[in-house]
């Protein structure tokens, strides 16, 4: 395959990662947040240091960071779950931010000139492979009744409470899946570009994420799949477009968004018996028209 | 012997009383009912009962253990719940969606058990079905089950809280206003509904409502509140004789 179009994909493989991971947390819990960056910076120079100055081999540095990305979460949740809808989206934007600069200014990481020659370890398959991974997990999770608990809590908190609900256990545990997503996400980049640098992490791409879950449709891990893959792409296929090209990737989004309000799978998910039903309802109305004709 | 009791329950809002000192208990495996005009304080006790407002003073007992400040899922997990006044449901699941959510703590498998597909998640879900299916067959919703809940007809909204209610297994069911904008038909209905649920899942039941041929035709006791405070206590011949009672919701005459 053409090493571009492999590049391509494998930057929307990274991108989906953190997505899958802010997708449980938007999508499926209902918390807005806009400091994912924040945990894939953690993810990222984790996982560099173990493999850099550890010498550790690259999937168990990627859980390391996804590990350190989750403890983190915890000290974040713990500290503004209790915060209502707005308020919990404010202070993640804090968190990533603060993360960012805190980076700038370590030098042990080579500060805001960043860190290069980071080995360069992830390939299309192995993105592939993690991504599959990610996505049955989060398939399994979100059909079991931890899952629903989640759904519950974004549809109905007072409810969720009256019917046993842990509400705060459940959002902390939606925050620390998809903070632990977002730092694998983090550590995967690492690899790739073999340079990390604090500006790479900046609330430009905080937002990035969210709009990709959004644009997918909230609560649909098919969405996710399909707008990380349209999204990663789209820019590059705008190349041409040169300085304007992010005027028409935001028009882009302007435009789907009204026409589409939902995002593009608006819940709905891509499963064989998803298929099935679509498929006979399809030829049901086939039918009909023929016998209306 | 009492399921419930209120031991000098308070609940100040700043300066404001909005319940105050009461005491009343409702006997195990009865229905029992919860009057008084608008503003009295009866959804303010439902909130205390539940754990959704903290009492100021004063103690709620349940089964003879303090339940008063309890987060409202540990209430839930002790065995009350309720419904509320203006409908909460999960609004964009369907009927069964809503009831299965519910029956959430008759199983106990882990997330690593759910993640890994283990043979406890199969065992376990397999019965939440189970029991989701069964209560949709007792409150008939059966013929409803992919409805998204938002969609229902609003006396099947009601219906499906109470049934989501039923999913927790619970000792004690609080209803806010069930009959809540239904027809003299409807009422009836829910009040053979209500009798039914008591003795099959063998439940005390506590009931606000203005339908006072509700109240009156299922309650066994019956506990009137104004202003915050207990006004009457007794049963519906003796509460409907209260003068204090019919000066409440009528006024003095001349």
């Amino acid at each position: 395959m053409d090493t571009y179009v492999q590049g391509i994909l494998i930057l929307a493989g990274i991108n989906l990662m953190a997505v899958l991971g802010l997708s449980l947390l938007t999508g499926f819990t209902g918390l807005f947040s806009f400091g994912h960056a924040g945990f894939m910076a953690i993810g990222g120079y984790t996982a560099a240091t173990m493999t850099v100055k550890f010498h550790w081999p690259f999937i168990p540095a990627l859980l390391m960071g996804g590990l350190m990305a989750a403890l983190l979460s915890v000290f974040i949740g713990r500290l503004t779950l209790n915060l209502k809808g707005d308020y919990f989206c404010i202070a993640t934007l804090g968190f990533g931010e603060a993360t960012r600069l805190i980076l700038d200014n370590v030098q042990y990481f080579g500060g805001a000139r960043g860190w290069p020659g980071i080995p360069n370890y992830t390939t299309l398959t192995n993105v592939i492979f993690i991504n599959i991974i990610g996505i049955i997990i989060l398939a399994n999770l979100i059909r079991s009744r931890h899952g629903r608990n989640m759904i519950a809590v974004r549809e109905e908190e007072l409810a969720s409470q009256i019917v046993g609900i842990n509400v705060f256990k459940y959002k902390m545990m939606s925050l620390m899946i998809s903070a632990s997503y977002a730092g694998i996400a983090g550590g995967l980049m690492a690899h790739y570009m073999t340079f990390l640098q604090p500006k790479m992490f900046s609330l430009i791409k905080s937002t990035e994420l969210t709009i990709i879950v959004i644009f997918g449709g909230l609560g649909s891990i098919s969405g996710s799949v399909l707008g990380a893959v349209v999204l990663t792409a789209l820019p590059e296929v705008l190349r041409s477009f040169a300085s304007w090209r992010l005027v028409v990737y935001g028009l882009a989004v302007i435009i789907i968004m009204i026409s589409r309000p939902e995002g593009l799978m608006g819940g709905y998910e891509f499963t064989p018996s998803s298929m099935r039903k679509l498929f006979s309802r399809l030829k049901k109305k086939n039918i009909t028209a023929e016998g209306g004709k | 012997m009492e399921i419930l009791e209120l031991k000098g329950a308070t609940k100040c809002f700043g300066g404001l009383t909005a319940v105050g000192d009461v005491n009343f208990t409702v006997p195990k495996g009865t229905i029992t009912g919860l009057i008084g005009p608008n503003g009295a304080g009866k959804t303010t006790i439902f909130n205390l009962i539940t754990g959704v407002y903290k009492v100021t003073r004063g103690n709620i007992l349940f089964d003879g253990k303090d339940i008063a400040n309890k987060e409202p899922y540990l209430i839930a997990d002790v065995g009350i719940t309720r419904t509320f006044q203006n409908i909460r449901l999960f609004k964009k699941l369907s009927v069964y969606e809503n009831i299965l959510t519910a029956c959430h703590n008759n199983a106990k498998y882990n997330v690593l058990d759910a993640v890994l597909r283990l043979p406890q998640y199969k065992r376990e879900e397999k019965q939440l079905k189970e029991q989701a299916e069964n209560l949709m067959e007792i409150m008939g919703l059966k013929d409803r089950r992919d409805l998204v809940a938002n969609n229902l007809p609003y006396g099947l909204q009601r219906r499906l809280e109470i049934a989501r209610a039923l999913a927790l297994n619970p000792r004690l069911l609080l209803l806010d206003e069930p009959a809540a904008g239904m027809n003299p038909d409807e009422t009836d209905q829910l009040m053979h509904l209500i009798f039914e649920i008591r003795k099959k899942f063998n439940l005390s039941v506590l009931i606000i409502d203005h339908h006072m041929d509700l109240v009156m035709g299922i309650c066994e006791k019956i506990m009137v509140l104004n202003f915050g405070c207990k006004l009457a206590e007794g049963t519906p011949s003796e509460i409907q004789n209260n003068t204090k009672v019919i000066e409440a919701y009528l006024g003095v005459e001349g």
